[in-house]
């Protein structure tokens, strides 16, 4: 090992290089002036919806964790059970089900029709948002139960003896540490959150990968959409993956 | 019986999951069939890149290192709905055009095959970066000893590393196993018949949604209870004879 820059790979970046340029030069660009409005409403959608859902899964995850990690069983058992659930059947099939079923069901009811909601509930994004919610909402119990499992006890026992409440308890010491331990799983499922939310073009919200299918279906253009839309989602995996290493280094670690 | 079944208001969506034609039951039961399988065939092949790979990334020269970093690193960066795509295009034109070229006329890649390559590849990453771990947990005195007897490379691997590997490995395979079975929903995006899809056109053709999508939730819910059972009988028996740690005999 002697140093980053061994010969190898500087073939490899002349080849990646060569690629790119080829791509660039022989392959179909000429749509990407007519949708680039729609394509930058595309990423913004995709992400405005994944903070949205991160955020408010992680809401309901750390009672989630909570409960399966020191609730009572009457707690323990339905939210073990909607982790399962959740944890257990395909996104897709949920959204779905969220988006026709519940989509079949609610214009049955005179009164959800004639209420201030109803034009929003006629959208598909609620759905899409509702979905995405629940699921990383399942996924991320399941980590935190751990994280909460994993702050030593003698952290929440000398609390107790200083005579901390029990809510100042999980605010100042149990949620923090938990948050922490679990900091580089959250990153890895922030970038799995990410790779479901195309799932939301499916019940037609214009996402960018719904952005790029449009592409395709207008000028028959297959591969540079798609291949644009890999790049545009590695770029936003890039960002994650800085972010949450910064978020890492911001929280002093112990070294030995 | 049917009194029990009239009275709890089941009746309607019992019959709408009948296995015979006015039912959609067989449907869904064929679309099970074929979900299974994919996974199945997509976790086989997923297996077998992952060992290579591992073994590539542990043992092999930079290059390889550097190539398999690559292929790990995108295809767990894409979402797998678009890999899928690009994978299922780019593989059935490819081989076309390799088929024309040759002199051949073209084929067509049934749905089946095409999902068992396309998933495989996307789990050959993940199960890549699960057995390089678990390979590293083995002690590697154990390793040492082997090559000091003189093994040989193959032997080493199917006597001493692949069965100590097994026990750090199971829990991750347990988790590709079911991210298999999810992800053949996937395909129903590109057409394919699988459970999601069949679901999805019983229940448009019945408006009984609420009826088909719990229907096929359960089935996808069952596949993973049995196959966590499964994955945790396997681990107790890949783990019998170790030193009780970390709470592993339940």
């Amino acid at each position: 090992m002697t140093g980053w820059l061994q010969p190898h790979r500087v073939v490899m970046m002349a080849l990646a290089l060569s690629l790119l340029l080829w791509s660039a030069l022989s392959l179909r660009w000429d749509w990407l002036a007519d949708y680039a409005p729609l394509m930058v409403e595309g990423i913004w959608n995709t992400i405005w919806i994944l903070v949205v859902t991160s955020v408010l899964g992680m809401v309901l995850a750390i009672p989630l964790g909570l409960a399966q990690a020191a609730g009572p069983w009457y707690l323990a058992a339905p939210a073990r059970a909607f982790c399962t659930v959740i944890r257990g059947t395909p996104l897709l099939l949920q959204l779905w089900l969220l988006y026709y079923g519940l989509g079949s069901l609610f214009p049955q009811f005179p009164w959800i029709r004639q209420s201030e909601l109803w034009p929003i509930l006629r959208q598909a994004w609620p759905y899409a948002v509702l979905a995405l919610t629940l699921s990383f909402a399942g996924y991320e119990g399941e980590v935190m139960r751990g994280a909460f499992k994993g702050v030593p006890r003698g952290q929440l026992e000398a609390a107790k003896a200083m005579g901390m409440p029990r809510f100042t308890i999980l605010r100042r010491i149990w949620l923090p540490q938990a948050v922490q331990r679990a900091l580089p799983t959250l990153g890895g499922e922030t970038v799995l959150q990410l790779k479901a939310t195309p799932l939301v073009a499916t019940i037609t919200v214009l996402d960018i990968y719904a952005v790029s299918s449009r592409v395709r279906q207008d000028t028959f253009i297959v591969y540079e959409p798609l291949l644009l839309l890999a790049v545009v989602y590695m770029c936003i995996t890039g960002l994650i993956v800085l972010g949450f290493r910064q978020l890492e280094r911001r929280v002093p670690q112990r070294v030995a | 019986m049917d009194s029990l079944i009239a009275a709890s208001g089941l009746g309607p969506a019992l019959d709408l999951l009948a296995l015979s034609p006015p039912g959609w039951g067989g449907n869904l039961l064929r679309g099970l069939v074929n979900s299974i399988q994919i996974a199945l065939g997509a976790f086989g092949l997923g297996l077998l890149i992952g060992l290579l790979g591992a073994y590539g990334k542990l043992y092999g020269g930079p290059v390889i290192r550097d190539l398999l970093a690559v292929y790990t690193t995108i295809v767990r960066a894409v979402p797998e709905l678009i890999l899928i795509l690009i994978l299922y295009y780019a593989v059935t034109d490819a081989l076309n055009q390799f088929l024309v070229a040759s002199g051949y006329a073209r084929i067509q890649i049934s749905g089946v095959m095409a999902g068992i390559a396309v998933l495989g590849i996307v789990q050959g990453a993940y199960a890549t970066e699960v057995l390089r771990g678990a390979i590293l947990a083995v002690p590697a005195g154990q390793i040492e000893a082997a090559r000091a007897f003189g093994m040989p490379p193959v032997m080493l691997a199917r006597r001493i590393t692949l069965p100590a590997m097994l026990a750090f490995a199971l829990p991750g395979l347990a988790n590709l196993w079911l991210i298999a079975t999810k992800d053949t929903a996937l395909l129903a995006v590109v057409g394919f018949a699988e459970l999601t899809l069949e679901t999805r056109q019983a229940a448009g053709a019945t408006k009984a949604y609420f009826t088909f999508f719990l229907a096929a939730g359960l089935l996808y819910l069952l596949i993973s209870l049995v196959s966590g059972q499964v994955f945790g009988w396997l681990e107790r028996r890949a783990r019998r004879g170790e030193p009780g740690v970390g709470g592993g005999g339940r």
